[in-house]
């Protein structure tokens, strides 16, 4: 079989992935880096990101607001010590991004202008209109251009971690265009292969957004950390689930039910004011209006459209000037997609899977407990998110961990010998001949790729949603069993080495069944309700026994672990979330 | 049939109603096929597919993908008009598949292509590392000497609105698709990469240009444009690289005379 070698790989091309690559070029220019993608980089889906990116900036803001911020609407499952660390150093990526071209948008006197968002005291999100997304990776992925040292691998899928004696030391990766199958060898192995919102039918993600790392990190033996809090956003277009940016409600957009009522105001989150209010109705975290949204429901007061329940987002006060200068995107998309305009019309939205909280387990520099193996950005979970993300703390997050991810693995690979032993080149061997006969030379088999992807979507809706139950969990992991093994069952219609993607779709389907057994698993322990994380028959937070995270891993034998982890909490002891009010933000010296 | 796709048309004021009247109307979608291991050049296969609303060509590709035949092979990711993947030829003209409706083509047929002047890998899939040379030649990144210690480097809205025009690219090529001269002069640098160029050329916090123009006044540079038009008309972005291209060469133009008459002068 080829191999080749490098001293540092990337899997993953998105923001993560690319700031991680130049901050090993940076750290040891000596190194070999490379980063292998599924995608040409500028397809990640870092590029549909679109509110902006958290970095406090301004005079009236500071380090500890922010901190507090993230950690109470975190629900207190923080580690307090990562967040402080990463809001610390949150400014000075951003700034390198603008450094580096970025098209930030700016105050009249030349300064970044930052903008309101939902869970934060302070105004201190930066944007670039409503394509902040779009912007960072593009200004990233043409910056990494000027790095001569930085190979890739475009459009090359990693079907497996080679582990050697406990340490991770390559990939078997399969090269799209010619179906070529080979290992990549590496001292260094970081993941950024970003979120798996595709294991629920509705979602904000990209068709790419599979889990992919979070299931080789997982099959390598690395815990996963607490899978169960799954972020709904609470504005998503009914039929494609597009985003519609929590910035429509920061510059002041409300949530109307069908009576045109602000029914905000009815779930503890504040009294309606004509203008945005920080922390406070439609800036109120994102579970919280998820949740407001279900009660919504079961009160009969959604709007039945053809896609089910909606409610609406109205932006019509705001005027057109404001929309054309500050929400552009969702003008074009709502007009595009809905055939509609929000300068005049209602916008029809339902919470949609948004964000994975949860990832690979990760110190606070990246570094996962299997040596040679590090993970940044949304696969990994170091974790700052705690049980619900604010809004606009993952783009930093992506810059913050993957510069930190980079120079950990770069001065790991600096100082440790390349290991490419008979056995991981057997582990290889091995790899390409499972993915020969499971898959391209196998025909016997009468299972469908999208029948059971749609299948298990289901079964996540239906099972481990907005509000979940004992019951629910333990009839979807009953569905996920089954469904694990009628993707065994799993006939291609193509078998070409050329540009396979049913073979991708298929890899991908895998990666994502392992994802959701992780996430039903991890609700089904985790008996209280915290965040994202909706117990109907456990609906109080529970301290005592869940101030943790949830580590889920499998043994050899393929069974299923999950232990907890104390939180890490330094000066903000865990509090009661109180929104739509002046807040206690002083933090304990 | 011709009445059939007025209806649907015509009934998009009742969304309810125009979903269940098109549920019974499908279309069909001729669809370019070529797999390098079997076929010597590309050939159009028919598929049936239903008509909903809100369906983009994109839905009707993964619907044949999903349910009739799990060879049909072509690129989509972000299905929100941003991540650049999903550009084909839509009877004829280049167009992003996730931000086409497929009932606008109703009662049909409608033919999807692979993007025109590229090589082609399989099906609706193009090779395009060729434009990823391109791009890097005319160095898309910040070019700035020095630094200004710890602060952003100050920029004005209208600064900013001189090059954010030119920063929307979400590379999806259709432009190189629509551009006659791409077609002929593979050598020709193209519209989107040289948009870019202009984009960090008119940053007011960058000071590459020269260095850019030491590129790009190459005759298979900006100079092969004969101002057609075409990619400004396509992209979806309006990102005008048309317009870039003239505002380059113009330039490009006083810089070569300014070099003419005062040879002396610091280029």
């Amino acid at each position: 079989m080829e191999t080749s070698s490098h001293d540092v790989l990337l899997v993953g091309g998105g923001g993560a992935g690319l700031r991680a690559a130049i901050a090993v070029a940076e750290t040891n220019p000596k190194l070999r880096v490379a980063v292998i993608s599924k995608v040409y980089p500028m397809r990640s889906h870092t590029v549909a990101a679109e509110g902006g990116a958290a970095g406090v900036v301004k005079p009236d803001d500071s380090i500890d607001e922010h901190c507090y911020d993230t950690i109470s609407g975190g629900d207190w499952l923080c580690d307090q010590d990562a967040v402080e660390a990463f809001i610390k150093e949150a400014p000075q990526e951003l700034l390198r991004l603008e450094h580096w071209g970025c098209p930030w948008s700016r105050e009249p006197d030349g300064h970044i202008a930052v903008r309101a968002f939902g869970g934060m005291k302070k105004r201190r999100t930066w944007f670039a209109a409503d394509k902040t997304g779009f912007h960072i990776l593009h200004t990233l992925f043409q910056t990494t251009l000027k790095y001569n040292e930085i190979f890739r691998y475009d459009e090359w899928f990693v079907t497996k971690l080679l582990v050697d004696d406990g340490r991770v030391c390559g990939v078997v990766a399969i090269e799209l265009m010619s179906g070529r199958i080979q290992a990549i060898t590496a001292k260094a192995v970081v993941l950024c292969t970003g979120g798996c919102g595709r294991v629920f039918p509705y979602t904000t993600n990209a068709a790419i957004k599979t889990g992919d790392g979070m299931s080789l990190a997982y099959r390598a033996g690395a815990p996963l950390k607490d899978m169960e809090f799954i972020q709904y956003h609470p504005t998503g277009l009914p039929f494609t689930g597009i985003l519609i940016t929590e910035a429509a409600r920061a510059e002041g957009g409300y949530m109307l039910n069908k009576d045109g009522y602000r029914y905000l105001q009815d779930y503890d989150l504040g009294r309606p004011e004509p203008k945005p209010v920080l922390r406070s109705m439609e800036l109120g975290p994102r579970d919280r209006l998820s949740q407001a949204f279900v009660k919504e429901i079961e009160k009969g007061r959604t709007i039945h459209g053809p896609y089910g329940e909606v409610v609406h987002l109205d932006l019509r006060h705001l005027g057109e000037k404001l929309i054309n200068q500050k929400l552009p995107f969702v003008r074009e998309l709502c007009l595009k997609y809905e055939g509609l305009d929000p300068v005049t019309q209602l916008i029809p939205v339902r919470p949609v899977v948004h964000y994975m909280m949860g990832g690979v387990s990760t110190d606070i520099n990246g570094a996962t407990p299997l040596p040679g193996l590090y993970a940044a950005g949304e696969c990994a979970c170091v974790s700052i998110n705690g049980a619900n993300r604010l809004g606009s703390n993952s783009l930093p997050e992506i810059l913050v961990f993957g510069a930190r991810a980079g120079v950990a693995a770069a001065e790991f690979a600096s100082g440790a010998a390349e290991q490419v032993s008979q056995a991981v080149l057997a582990q290889a061997e091995d790899e390409r001949r499972r993915l020969e006969q499971q898959f391209l030379r196998k025909t016997d088999g009468n299972e469908r790729v999208a029948v059971i992807r749609e299948a298990m979507q289901k079964t996540l809706e239906s099972g481990a949603g907005i509000y979940r139950t004992q019951k629910s969990l333990e009839d979807a992991a009953t569905h996920l069993a089954i469904l694990r093994e009628r993707a065994g069952n799993i006939a291609l219609d193509d078998h070409s080495r050329t540009f396979n993607t049913e073979l991708l779709s298929a890899l991908e389907l895998h990666c994502m069944l392992d994802v959701a057994i992780c996430i039903v698993h991890s609700a089904l322990s985790r008996t209280e309700s915290r965040g994202a994380h909706q117990r109907t028959d456990y609906p109080d937070r529970n301290d005592r026994d869940f101030l943790a995270h949830t580590l889920i891993s499998q043994d050899e034998h393929g069974a299923i672990r999950v232990n907890y982890k104390p939180v890490t909490i330094t000066r903000w002891p865990p509090g009661e979330r109180v929104y739509g009010q002046p807040t206690q933000t002083a933090a304990k010296a | 049939m011709a009445a059939g796709g007025t209806r649907v048309r015509t009934a998009n004021s009742d969304r309810s109603e125009s979903i269940t009247m098109a549920r019974n109307i499908d279309i069909e979608l001729q669809v370019s096929r070529y797999s390098p291991e079997q076929d010597l050049e590309p050939h159009l296969q028919s598929y049936r597919v239903p008509i909903r609303d809100e369906w983009v060509i994109l839905d009707a590709l993964n619907y044949v993908k999903d349910k009739i035949d799990g060879t049909l092979t072509f690129r989509w990711s972000c299905r929100m008009g941003i991540c650049g993947s999903c550009g084909y030829m839509i009877n004829g003209e280049p167009k992003l598949g996730c931000a086409t409706f497929l009932k606008d083509y109703a009662p049909g047929p409608v033919k999807i292509e692979p993007l025109r002047n590229f090589p082609i890998v399989r099906d609706l899939v193009i090779e395009i590392s060729d434009f990823l040379e391109k791009l890097k030649k005319v160095k898309p990144w910040l070019i700035h000497e020095g630094s200004n210690g710890q602060g952003e480097y100050l920029q004005t809205p209208d600064q900013l609105e001189q090059f954010r025009q030119h920063s929307m690219c979400i590379n999806c090529l259709l432009c190189y698709a629509a551009c006659p001269i791409s077609g002929l002069d593979p050598i020709f640098i193209g519209p989107a990469a040289l948009a870019l160029a202009h984009r960090y050329n008119k940053d007011s916090r960058d000071q590459g240009s020269a260095e850019r123009m030491a590129t790009l006044s190459h005759p298979d540079g900006i100079w092969g444009c004969t101002f057609v038009g075409e990619c400004t008309r396509v992209c979806p972005k309006h990102v005008d690289p048309a317009g870039a291209i003239q505002q380059y060469k113009l330039a490009a133009a006083m810089d070569g005379m300014k070099s003419f008459l005062m040879p002396w002068g610091k280029r």
